[in-house]
């Protein structure tokens, strides 16, 4: 049986909630603030935008990254856009219309109170990035220009050329070196965060390892705010960096933090295809490329032509035939699903079988070559750079790829998780984007986290710590998890099996991306639990790390992070077994319609599953954070 | 058809070591795997027969990062201009090439080991003035400054920059001009930039000296190896810059 | 750098069109260029001008000398494998190569025509001045001596192929079409001191 646990949402109607918020929520004077101690686990945007707007408060900053620069960290990758209740076009947007939007593009698997509350800050982000430099595209006028994306109906996203996501890193990390400089912040890049140290479940600080010199550090703090971006590396072949990882959060839900809706990740449609074993990463393309490119497969699965020969008969346009008012535009998990179905079901093309023609040819034909240039050239290029092909002269070959995990810690509407003094911001909690997250919503969640809404209920927590004096990293406490971490590298190097890191990613890659990826089915789970089980216990004796603890060592760092991934693969199957409906991306075989649509379960399942570390990564305890939605009804979502 | 490489790979255990090249054979190589992944390959190669795997940034894996970054066959982020290391493929080298491959080396940049540079240099620039001074709650309205396209665009040329380190090791100077100078093109271009305007550029560039980074000679090669190809007129962008504020001042 | 070049820049010109009289009909190149080289020496505006231009040799020497100096490379900084010349001309990163045998030429012209004239004892022309024409047209008759001069010559033109452009863009010339423009007269500007100081000797010994 399932315990309740309640998320603090503000009393008042839902445009009031966080104003009310606000003008209750406790405050620490000026002179106060320089006796606080925060530590930020992560320089993206939410990461770097929350030190550098703490900073600016006054409070003294430590902040982490594993790169060997802030300005590095994934969000810099993200290329879309960033949305914006601005209404600039005087087409009808408005903070309630965002926040239905951001609320049926997850299914209704959000929680209310947050949406509304990211659909309302989203206007002030724009001011502040415009503020920074950040350079938005413009209209002649010099009036900020904006566009559509991911099947609203307004336009709302403001882009940087296709660098949107690398310009508001930028500005957030202009920030945070200026305070830096200022003395305010201290950095420690290439510096991982391994283990959270807790005491009466409030957060005290952490242990790190300098992965330069290898030396494992004790840092504590009045505060500990993770900002360590999503999981989706978990897949091995993602969207994501090689070194984004679970281990901050995991490391903190083994201290008691608890995950929420971990099964959910998100599969972006259009990236490119896997070419081989020795793959380690699959670039994303733009999904702005599906406005003017149509996706077939041959009908024939046989049909070894090259594409171009292929006559329009022989072609299956099969988002087109599926979703004819959508088409080639339907939301990013019926694409993903879509062409998984293609592939699985052997139509899938390229060498190895696994992709999906998206193809230009009516593009360039209706609108020429050069409109297609200027609208894609820069990922027309990218394309080439990476497969050698021309997409000018034959299709693009795409395929789905994991890219954003809507799950992760679980947060109440201050951004804390269960544990006190802990706060998850950014892609590392779960809080807004539901079952599936919105084209160009990732930027904006970062960044209104750590830029707006941090700042606040963070404050609102230290208020209480103001008589308290700074954890003693010479506590008994400290030393033990010092310990505990340098006894667990000693066992990684100690084990001197047969297998690295990398293949035991790529094993467990592979099993969640056919078991728990883009469909789930209980048979699959139950299947594959053991099979996580099983690797597990192998990667305990078999694998193999050369080298010392005391040097740059990276096969190391992946060890620690693999063990974490197998057990966060586990629950992520656990999760996706126990709900029992579909939705967003939570594709379950058993619940879907006759035409092979994701078919809801209100009634049971319009919840938040929060899971508890018990010690047994099989055994966890199911949390139940109910989900009330109060102003809007819940509708099939339906893009045919 | 697969193919086979020999590979010199500079070893250096730490930033006191000497360091010297290593020769590495791979075989069965596609021609469409990316550079790294070849590293990869030859570090599962390594790593099986209880060799030391080679240490090398990389992050993101499509260019954007700048993470990544080496010297392959002495030019930085190999043969093709304007390219990261990442995306650079094996499809570029013939079948039995040979590939060196040398960490990016400067004064500035002191390498940790094997291909792994320290670039927080970069970072200590930006610090001492590669922003604008603008804290969480103080931006006005976005639209009531109208910034000109072109100028939006100019800016947005400028503010491409990665961050890679690729002009530094390719200047024969060891010239950390173009990344500063895109930084003060970047923010000298925008209204929002102008309130800080010498002092960012004063500040910067003294810190530029101060970091080691040597002198600007106009030789042009950093742009050339530039992954967003980034113009050198923003290097005289930033002597324009300087000498006003030193002008003012 | 940048300054005191352009300031040689512009003494070139003037040199060269001074020496253009070199090529008038021998009588009359004579008397002219010796009345010339006189006027020279004695006018207290051009001494200033001297001064300043022996300055701006030494300044830009000094300053190329600190320059390279700073970029000097230890083991630890230089590449063991080296291929970036292909990302720039090669006169572009040999300026100082250049420069070195521009100041040696500029020590031996001075010890050749300069010292002679302002303190050697030259025979005089038919107006009374020193007979530095003579000494000229003897120094051009001989090969040898075109030959190295020749060599100065092209070392100059490549170092102002460089030093032109380059000058213009470290006092901050950064609006592209400008740029552009610049680059373009430095081209002819290079080419046109290259003919004129080349084409002087050649004319000499040709003609002779």
């Amino acid at each position: 049986m399932a315990n309740f646990i309640a998320a603090k949402i503000p009393e008042g109607p839902l445009e009031k909630k966080w104003q009310n918020y606000k003008d209750q929520a406790k405050l620490v004077s000026p002179n106060n603030r320089k006796k606080l101690e925060v530590i930020v686990i992560g320089t993206g945007l939410s990461g770097a935008s929350a030190a550098a707007s703490l900073a600016e408060m006054g409070y003294q900053v430590k902040s982490f990254c594993f790169q060997d620069s802030p300005r590095r960290a994934h969000s810099v990758a993200a290329q879309g856009g960033v949305n914006a209740m601005k209404n600039y076009k005087n087409d009808g947007d408005s903070v309630q219309r965002m926040f239905f939007d951001t609320l049926k593009g997850g299914d209704f698997r959000a929680r209310e109170a947050n949406t509304y509350r990211l659909a309302q800050c989203s206007a002030a982000l724009i001011d502040q990035a415009v503020a920074q430099g950040v350079p938005f595209a413009r209209e002649y006028s010099g009036y900020l220009s904006n566009r559509s994306f991911g099947g609203v109906q307004v336009s709302r996203t403001f882009y940087a050329r296709g660098q949107t996501g690398q310009q508001l890193l930028l500005g957030a990390y202009q920030a945070l070196l200026r305070q830096q400089a200022k003395g305010k912040v201290k950095i420690f890049n290439r510096h991982e965060m391994l283990e959270l140290v807790c005491e009466n479940n409030t957060a005290k600080g952490i242990i790190t390892r300098n992965l330069v010199s290898g030396k494992i550090e004790r840092h504590a703090a009045h505060a500990v705010i993770i900002a360590s971006g999503g999981f989706g590396k978990i897949y091995y072949l993602s969207t994501l960096a090689m070194g984004c990882n679970a281990s901050a959060i995991w490391r903190a839900h083994k201290k008691g933090a608890l995950m929420a809706n971990p099964s959910w990740t998100q599969f972006h449609p259009t990236s490119l295809p896997q070419s081989g074993s020795y793959q380690s990463k699959l670039t994303l393309m733009s999904e702005s490329l599906r406005n003017d490119g149509r996706i077939w497969v041959p009908k024939n699965k046989k049909d070894a032509r090259n594409p171009n020969e292929i006559p329009e008969s022989d072609r299956d346009y099969y988002l087109e035939r599926k979703y004819p008012s959508y088409g080639n535009l339907a939301p990013r998990d019926i694409a993903s699903r879509a062409a998984k179905e293609q592939i699985d079901n052997g139509f899938g093309v390229g060498e190895l079988k696994n992709a999906v023609y998206l193809d230009f040819a009516k593009a360039i034909k209706d609108l020429g070559k050069t409109t297609i240039q200027k609208r894609y050239g820069n990922l027309f290029d990218m394309y080439e750079k990476i497969t050698g092909i021309n997409a000018f002269k034959e299709p693009m070959k795409i395929s789905p790829s994991a890219h954003f995990s809507m799950g992760g810690l679980w947060v109440d509407y201050d951004l804390q998780t269960s544990i006190a003094g802990l706060f998850a911001i950014g892609e590392a909690n779960f809080s807004d984007h539901g079952a599936n997250r919105l084209g160009a919503n990732s930027l904006l969640q970062a960044c209104v986290d750590g830029y707006y809404i941090l700042p606040y209920t963070l404050q609102n927590y230290l208020a209480t710590q103001i008589d308290k004096p700074k954890p003693a990293t010479h506590s008994q406490t400290f030393i033990d998890a010092e310990e505990r971490v340098k006894t667990q590298l000693q066992t990684y190097l100690n084990t001197n099996g047969t297998k690295t890191p990398d293949e035991y990613h790529k094993e467990l890659g592979k099993l969640l991306y056919d078991y728990c990826g883009l469909s789930r089915s209980r048979k699959g789970l139950t299947f594959v639990i053991k099979e996580i089980q099983r690797l597990r216990e192998e990667f305990k004796t078999n694998l193999l790390v050369l080298g010392d603890t005391n040097q740059i060592n990276s096969e190391l760092e992946k060890a620690g992070r693999i063990a974490d991934y197998f057990e966060l693969a586990e629950l992520m199957c656990l999760d996706a077994l126990n709900r029992e409906e579909s939705c967003g991306t939570h594709f379950r075989e058993e619940y879907q319609s006759d035409e092979g649509e994701a078919v809801r379960n209100d009634n049971d399942y319009a919840y938040t599953a929060a899971w508890e570390w018990t010690g047994n990564p099989s055994q966890p305890e199911l949390h139940k954070e109910k989900l009330v939605f109060k102003n809007v009804s819940l509708s099939t979502r339906s893009y045919i | 058809m697969p193919m086979k490489l020999q590979l010199k790979i500079w070893r250096q255990k730490n930033s006191d070591d000497l360091g010297k090249f290593n020769t590495y054979e791979l075989k069965d190589l596609n021609p469409a795997m990316s550079f790294l992944e070849m590293l990869d390959t030859l570090n599962l190669q390594l790593i099986k027969n209880k060799e030391e795997p080679v240490e090398f940034d990389h992050d993101c894996r499509e260019g954007i990062c700048g993470q990544c970054g080496v010297m392959i066959n002495g030019i930085a982020h190999g043969e093709p201009k304007n390219i990261t290391t990442c995306q650079l493929h094996l499809r570029e080298f013939k079948d039995g090439d040979t590939i060196v491959i040398e960490p990016f080396r400067a004064k500035a940049f002191p390498v940790l080991k094997d291909l792994k540079v320290d670039r927080s240099a970069f970072d200590t620039l930006i610090a001492s003035g590669g922003y604008i001074g603008v804290e969480t709650g103080q931006a006005p309205e976005a639209n009531t400054t109208p910034i000109p396209q072109e100028i939006a665009e100019q800016a947005f040329d400028a503010a491409a920059c990665i961050g890679c380190g690729a002009c530094v090791a390719t200047c024969k100077n060891e010239s950390a001009a173009l990344f500063v100078g895109a930084k003060i093109s970047h923010l000298a271009s925008l209204p929002q930039g102008k309130a800080e305007r010498e002092k960012r550029v004063l500040n910067m560039v003294n810190r530029m000296d101060e970091l080691k980074f040597g002198h600007c000679t106009n030789t042009e090669a950093c742009q050339v190896e530039c992954p967003q190809d980034i113009s050198v007129l923003h290097i005289a962008k930033l002597n324009y810059e300087y000498l006003r504020a030193k002008f003012k001042k | 750098m940048a300054i005191t070049g352009l300031f040689l820049c512009l003494f070139l010109v003037i040199h060269l069109l001074g020496n253009f009289q070199l090529l008038l009909p021998e009588d009359e190149a004579q008397l002219q260029y010796n009345a010339y080289s006189a006027f020279l020496s004695g006018n207290i505006l051009v001494k200033i001008i001297a001064y300043v231009l022996y300055i701006s040799i030494i300044l830009h020497s000094i300053d190329a000398i600190y320059l390279s100096f700073k970029s000097r490379k230890s083991k630890k900084t230089r590449y063991r494998y080296d291929a970036r010349k292909r990302a720039s001309k090669w006169y572009s990163r040999q300026m100082m190569l250049l420069g070195v045998i521009l100041f040696a030429f500029l020590v031996i012209h001075f010890y050749d025509f300069w010292y002679p004239f302002k303190f050697g004892e030259l025979p005089l022309d038919q107006q009374g001045n020193k007979d530095l024409y003579q000494l000229v047209i003897a120094s051009f008759q001989n090969i040898g001596y075109v030959g190295w001069y020749s060599v100065a010559i092209l070392a100059l033109f490549f170092h102002l192929l460089h030093g032109f452009f380059s000058a213009f863009r470290s006092l901050g010339l950064y609006h592209p079409y400008y740029a552009q423009i610049i680059k373009l007269i430095g081209v002819i500007f290079s080419l046109l001191m290259c003919i004129g100081y080349l084409g002087i000797p050649i004319y000499i010994f040709i003609s002779s």
